[in-house]
């Protein structure tokens, strides 16, 4: 294990921010820390990096104690949501930071912060300053700042949270792909489960201060822990006691004995995947996720009588 | 909404004519009085032994009471905004006491506590260290008036700055005092510039609590401020005039010299 988080406590007064949170990120892996806003994600990440201090627990990176440790000492590469660009400098000079600090020779610095400005593709705004850069370009120069002096894990706390869809989008699929070239043991934060999903290895899902699950992203989705759990990665239907995937709720035009009588009352076509919102006839609502193919073929209109089966339900006790 | 022609020029009028009634119009006529018998006679009026010597004790005093109130300044802006402890708010308010007080009533406060019968007075007095009618005092006075300003104008761009990229540069391995050096010092320097200008134009300005704690000895306790007003007294108005002119030259050289300064190493923004 390259970061191992035992039994941390950390409380702001009244509220009990990480309530005995013990985790464990395997060396070279790329884990996202995913939950709700409030749910101890970005502290249990400030704690790794030293910028907070646990009331109880220990944390270690790669072998040894650091709970004690500051953040100076750390060799953790930090990534700000707001980028923290030091703006008197330029984008050459943040990227030389710690490098400078670090008291490395001139030849080596500018050869290393070539090297990364190429790595995060500013190579050719090395002398711009920050407030000269879009947001997403700001992003990668921090990311080249943290990456220089070669961090022995890298933490982003969501890291693409204030950048718009598109541009996070990209951000996320690149970041993927720098991950794969450079290896260094990886921990986001994100309160968006698509993202997790789509970039980490690994996810840890937190909610009110704890551990919900920790799994990779299929396995979370497939095998929920919890009621939690399942909705916070995915969509989810409540049924009673049963909580069903919206895909996995099959819509009929005939019973066939498993199946319950529904009233469409809207259908929404999303492109590929068409939304039908239906209720059953005890009075509650659901919807149902089909291909636009699937839907065309039954011919669906709004206020038709169908049947519904649900394929796989959970009941959490 | 683009303002119309007219108000344009109505508002331009209006603050420019009441810049020229209350500023120029007056600074202008003392530059205009200085040098109305011609050059000498406002060179020799300020080059007298006793003129030259409240020039440097004015020196003197900025010399002694901003370096302080800026060291004093910037440590004091940063525990307020960045840390919380007991007593604080009262601090914070403290701070303003020099813009609230008179002039006046600091020089007393200083004599009540440090002059013969006061709090120290007696106790500086065996230790043969005179604080009041002597330079001691002229600085503690200097300092009192002039302390809000470094303070007042870091404070509020301490606290926009936040403390993310301080917290940035320590996970890049940057002590306590490099990250002050290079990155918050950087960050408030233009605040900072101008506190230290507003200080020092306070305190090369100083005339009420000095003038009470001066003692006005003449050629040893008189700052300029104070060698204009005896001028002035004595019907030597070249005297007098000179001496203010001088004393406004001081005051703008500062604020170019400041200026200066900081656009060599101006950031692009």
């Amino acid at each position: 294990m390259s970061i191992a988080v035992q039994h941390v406590y950390k409380r702001f007064g009244e509220f009990v921010a990480l309530d005995d949170v013990s985790i464990g990120v395997p060396d070279g892996s790329l884990t996202a820390l995913l939950g709700p806003s409030g749910s101890g994600k970005s502290t249990l990440l400030r704690v790794i990096a030293g910028l907070e201090q646990p009331d109880t627990g220990t944390v270690c990176i790669e072998g040894t104690n650091a709970t004690t440790l500051p953040a100076q000492k750390r060799d953790v590469g930090f990534v700000f949501q707001h980028y923290a660009a030091f703006k008197h400098m330029t984008v050459w000079e943040n990227v030389a930071f710690g490098l400078k600090i670090r008291k490395r020779t001139k030849p080596e610095i500018a050869r290393r912060v070539e090297e990364l400005l190429e790595l995060v593709q500013l190579a050719g705004l090395a002398e711009r300053y920050p407030t000269q850069l879009s947001g997403g370009q700001r992003q990668r120069m921090a990311l080249a700042r943290a990456l220089a002096v070669e961090p022995k894990v890298l933490l982003l706390d969501e890291p693409f949270g204030a950048l718009d869809a598109r541009v996070r989008k990209d951000l996320r699929i690149w970041l993927r792909r720098l991950h794969d070239d450079v290896h260094v043991t990886t921990i986001f934060v994100t309160h968006d489960q698509e993202e997790a999903m789509d970039v980490a290895e690994q996810i840890v899902v937190m909610n009110d201060g704890k551990v919900e699950q920790v799994g990779e992203p299929r396995d979370l989705y497939e095998h929920p822990a919890n009621e939690f759990v399942m909705s916070f990665v995915g969509p989810v239907n409540r049924l009673g006691k049963e909580l069903v995937r919206p895909h996995d709720i099959e819509v009929m035009l005939e019973p066939n004995g498993t199946t319950e009588e529904a009233m469409i009352d809207r259908i929404v076509h999303l492109g590929f995947e068409v939304r039908v919102e239906f209720t059953l006839k005890d009075g509650s609502e659901a919807w149902s996720q089909l291909t636009r193919e699937a839907a065309d073929h039954l011919e669906l209109e709004q206020g038709q009588i169908v049947y519904v089966r649900r394929a796989r339900a959970r009941v959490f006790s | 909404m683009t303002p119309s022609r007219v108000s344009r020029i109505t508002l331009r009028t209006v603050a420019l004519g009441y810049l020229a009634v209350l500023l120029a119009a007056p600074v202008g006529l003392v530059f205009y009085r200085t040098f109305e018998h011609g050059f000498g006679p406002a060179w020799q009026a300020v080059t007298t032994p006793e003129a030259l010597h409240a020039f440097w004790l004015t020196i003197l005093m900025v010399l002694v009471a901003v370096p302080a109130n800026t060291v004093f300044g910037v440590i004091t802006a940063i525990a307020l905004v960045r840390h919380r402890f007991p007593g604080r708010a009262l601090l914070n308010a403290a701070i303003d006491l020099p813009f609230a007080v008179s002039p006046v009533v600091i020089g007393l406060a200083l004599i009540l506590v440090y002059g013969e019968g006061g709090w120290f007075g007696s106790w500086l007095a065996d230790h043969g260290i005179q604080v009041i009618f002597a330079t001691p005092g002229m600085i503690l006075a200097t300092m009192f008036v002039s302390l809000p300003f470094v303070v007042r104008e870091v404070m509020p761009v301490l606290r926009e700055i936040g403390t993310e990229q301080e917290q940035a540069a320590s996970t890049l391995g940057a002590s306590s005092f490099q990250t002050f050096w290079r990155i918050t010092l950087p960050a408030i320097r233009w605040a900072l510039t101008y506190g230290v200008v507003l200080a020092t134009a306070r305190a090369l300005g100083e005339f009420g609590a000095v003038s009470v704690v001066s003692g006005k000895l003449q050629g040893q306790t008189e700052t300029a401020t104070l060698f204009v007003e005896q001028r002035f007294h004595q019907f030597d108005l070249t005297g007098a005039y000179a001496a203010s002119f001088v004393l406004a030259m001081l005051a703008i050289a500062t604020l170019l010299s400041m200026n200066l300064a900081n656009r060599r190493k101006r950031v692009a923004s």
